[in-house]
């Protein structure tokens, strides 16, 4: 009895997926739960496990295809996984992988080389993959997205030295799909950026002060700077308005929630997790959150739930050793605040100059819906409530 | 009178009479166009290729190799042979059996499929319409949707030596020589110069053959050529390089060739026959109304994108009327490229694996990029050869002149060209290209098994050679 393996279903937003990596072939056993196929959308990687035991029969889609939601990929002869048969139970040398016809010398490489051909996209007629496609593989191609292969597309960037010589990759889809919205921000928005500076000391004194207690009453989870600056965030988004505000063809839309995306980097970009509902959550709450999200993101175990919405958007290039930068907007939102590196420096405090641990804040905006003058007093807000975080308390 | 047609195809050499079959069978309605008559005045399908070029020539070139066979070749096999003779007429008379054979089969061909043949001149007027002017002067429009321009070319003429069907001919009348003529002088030591001399060399002649260009087949791999000409020259042709005719004068029954050498001098020479085969360029005489619309080249040629489409929509051009090798087979395909992209498939030809060959013995063939090309392209890569003096077949066959070439690329080891002279080079060039064709690397076809003894293990031993794992000859010291 054949059994349909299936695309997931997708999320709203998400039109189509690309099938990234087959972990098993046509005639190969599985067993239910087991890892069949990988298939990459704009955020995230989905993962399809057989819902049986049995034999992969047939495989309808190839590496590389366009797959919709809910489309069938493979087909699952039920049966109980019969122990240790020989894969290759045809007689001739297997060439065949599934479905794809493969050049002699090319299996002979791959198989030199320990290259599981499932993961290369033939070029020769018809699909073939021929030997020149197995000698241009290198694990490190962006076709194998899935986090648990242990090579990033960026550490195999070594080349020859005192050659000229140019490595072309394509885009992975993530890639492909920042570079598309990056793009489509800078073209429809009226993008400006306005700066400040915040003394952090106020703020470092309250964490060295209450560090131990803190983790104690909230099970391990130490207090960073991003709780308070969430808090700090939503505290000023509920003064001004517009610029938790998003634009909507001519409509301008005002959100009675504060879901604030939190930026974290990966091997794969950048991706923006996001806390609902922030101005219900505690300290801690966030604290926490932003501590799961980090480890799931890294893992690409996001959901694109996790990443989809928010009103605004902090992110934190410090933790790289920026001064100072002019963050991009995440869109639909109008704007986004950029924190950066601490740093000890001069200032004039009442007539005398004393050293502050400086960080210089950037609050980047859509002038089409934020003016000047609201952007810069909003930061100035930001600003005023990091240097005295009893306001964040006191909501003044 | 009007009569509309899907498809109309003006000319029925083998790029125009393949696209109206092809047509045909795609069940589009269609016509073609041909003005050839033969001496009867009646019209004749086939064009250049079946009537006075491929066909004839190989008939001819097969007769004489034969004749030489038997009078020379035979003595180390221990058969004694004696007064062999050739009847010319009677090789003639088979020629043109053999012609007639196979224009009647395409007129066969065109009832079998369905295709109208018209006999006449075509010309394309503007509005996708071909006034046809029959054989009887009749003159009639036909409309069509499509229309096939494949009217092929002719041989190119120069001033120095003009063509008199007698002691000055072309092509075509060097096809038609009735006695060997003693002194045979050959303008152009291209493909068509040293199979024409062969034939007549084989029958007698002394033949020498006059090339301007400074190289031999300069457009082949410089190893292969240089290796064909060693074994041209073996076999009596006098190619001299760097000779341009500057003048001839026919005197009576012979004629004088005045000619520059490569060095600046100047020399004469006196031939029984003269033929002129400098090249051929693309026939649009007649063809085209002043208003057609479509584009001429600056060579003459018809101007046509990747799929043979003309500037006109709906007007194709396919075969020697085109840019690309002037070679049949290639017209062929793209008059198969044109029929089914006017049913509507996504038809496209390749154009880099188009085999080329010269009918000489032995024979010299080529796909692919020649190693020059490919040093020119950048691209690093290595190069197989292997020689039929090593063959155990071709030492049966007492046939061991040449050797094949395989190139392929350095990293990838994808075959790139593969260039042969020797016997069968045809045929053994084209197994090449259809491994080619799937993406083939030099170990793909060394890992497949070929027959033993065979000319074909040539190609496997050149293909190991690429790699350095030939078994039958020393491997050149690599990595």
């Amino acid at each position: 009895m054949a059994i349909e393996i299936k695309a997931p279903t997708y999320p709203e937003s998400v039109q189509e997926g690309t099938l990234a990596t087959w972990h098993k072939q046509a005639g190969d056993t599985v067993s239910r739960d087991e890892l069949i196929v990988d298939i990459e959308t704009d955020k995230v990687v989905l993962e399809v496990v057989a819902p049986a035991s049995g034999v992969l029969a047939e495989v309808l889609k190839a590496e590389g295809d366009i797959v919709l939601s809910n489309e069938i990929l493979a087909r699952i002869e039920e049966g109980t996984v019969v122990a240790a048969s020989p894969a290759a139970s045809k007689a001739e040398p297997d060439t065949d992988v599934g479905g794809v016809m493969v050049n002699p010398a090319a299996k002979k490489l791959a198989d030199e080389r320990n290259i599981d051909l499932s993961e290369i996209t033939g070029t020769g007629k018809g699909g073939r993959i021929t030997k020149e496609d197995v000698v241009n593989y290198s694990p490190a191609a962006p076709s194998a997205p899935a986090a648990a292969k242990s090579v990033s597309a960026d550490t195999d960037t070594t080349m020859p030295v005192g050659e000229r010589v140019e490595r072309r990759v394509a885009m992975t889809r993530m890639r492909s799909r920042i570079s598309e919205r990056l793009m489509s921000v800078t073209q429809s928005t009226a993008m400006l950026t306005t700066f400040n500076e915040v003394d952090m000391s106020a703020m470092m004194g309250l964490r060295k002060q209450y560090q131990d207690e803190f983790t104690k009453m909230h099970n391990g989870t130490r207090l960073g700077f991003m709780g308070m600056f969430v808090k700090a965030a939503v505290e000023a988004l509920k003064r001004f308005p517009l610029v938790n505000a998003s634009i909507d063809g001519t409509d301008i839309v005002y959100h009675g929630y504060q879901d604030i995306g939190v930026a974290v980097s990966t091997d794969r970009g950048l991706v923006v997790p996001v806390l609902r509902n922030a101005e219900n959550m505690s300290i801690a709450k966030v604290e926490n959150e932003i501590s799961s999200y980090a480890g799931k993101a890294r893992d690409g175990k996001l959901t694109i739930e996790e990443m989809s919405g928010g009103t605004f958007t902090i992110t934190n290039g410090g933790v790289y050793g920026s001064l100072l930068s002019t963050p991009i907007l995440n869109p639909p939102q109008s704007a986004i605040l950029g924190m950066h590196k601490i740093q000890q420096r001069p200032m004039a405090v009442d007539g005398q100059v004393v050293i502050r641990p400086m960080m210089y804040l950037a609050l980047s905006y859509d002038h089409r819906l934020i003016d000047g003058k609201d952007a810069v007093q909003f930061l100035v807000a930001i600003k005023q409530l990091i240097e005295d975080p009893a306001k964040i308390l006191l909501e003044i | 009178m009007s009569e509309k047609y899907d498809v109309v195809v003006i000319g029925s050499g083998p790029a125009g009479y393949v696209a109206a079959i092809r047509s045909a069978q795609l069940g589009l309605k269609t016509a073609c166009i041909e003005k050839w008559k033969d001496a009867k005045g009646k019209g004749v399908n086939g064009g250049t290729c079946l009537n006075v070029g491929c066909i004839p020539s190989k008939a001819l070139l097969d007769s004489s190799y034969k004749y030489h066979e038997a009078a020379e070749e035979l003595a180390v096999h221990g058969i004694s042979t004696k007064g062999v003779t050739i009847d010319i007429p009677a090789m003639l008379a088979r020629k043109n059996k053999i012609i007639n054979q196979l224009t009647g089969g395409i007129s066969g061909l065109f009832k079998a499929n369905g295709v109208t043949a018209l006999y006449g001149t075509g010309r394309l007027l503007a509005g996708k319409k071909v006034e046809l002017t029959d054989n009887d002067g009749a003159v009639s429009v036909i409309e069509a949707s499509n229309i096939i321009l494949a009217s092929g070319s002719v041989p190119i003429a120069i001033p120095v030596a003009p063509v008199d069907n007698d002691i000055i001919v072309d092509s075509t009348g060097a096809l038609e020589i009735s006695e060997v003529p003693k002194r045979l002088g050959v303008i152009g030591a291209g493909v068509i110069g040293l199979e024409l001399g062969s034939v007549w060399g084989r029958l007698g002649s002394k033949v020498v053959l006059l090339e301007a260009l400074d190289d031999f087949l300069a457009v082949m791999d410089k190893a292969v050529a240089k290796e064909s000409k060693k074994i041209f020259t073996k076999q009596g042709l006098d190619i001299r390089l760097g000779a341009r005719v500057t003048g001839t004068e026919v005197k009576g029954k012979e004629v004088e060739v005045t000619y520059q050498t490569a060095d600046g001098g100047e020399l004469t020479e006196t031939f029984d026959k003269l033929i002129v085969c400098v090249g051929r360029r693309a026939f649009t005489e007649g063809l085209l109304a002043a208003d057609s619309g479509v584009e001429v080249d600056e060579r003459g040629s018809i101007f046509v994108n990747d799929f043979c489409a003309t500037n006109v929509p709906g007007i194709f051009a396919v075969g020697d009327l085109v840019r690309g090798p002037m070679l049949a087979h290639k017209g062929s395909e793209e008059g198969v490229m044109v029929a089914e992209r006017i049913a509507g498939h996504k038809a496209q030809m390749n154009y880099d694996i188009v085999p080329n060959v010269i009918y000489t013995h032995p024979e010299v063939a080529s796909v692919g990029q020649t190693e020059e090309q490919v040093k020119a392209s950048g691209e690093s890569y290595n190069v197989g050869v292997f020689p039929f003096a090593a063959s155990g077949r071709a030492m049966a066959a007492n046939d061991t002149d040449g050797m094949v070439k395989i190139i392929a690329h350095k990293d990838t080891d994808r075959i790139l060209g593969c260039h042969i002279v020797g016997p069968s080079a045809a045929d053994l060039t084209q197994q090449v290209a259809i491994a080619m064709e799937f993406g083939s690397s030099a170990e793909d076809l060394g890992m497949t098994v070929f027959g033993h003894p065979t000319l074909s293990e040539a190609v496997h031993e050149a293909a190991l050679a690429v790699n350095g794992s030939a078994i039958h000859i020393a491997n050149r010291k690599r990595r």
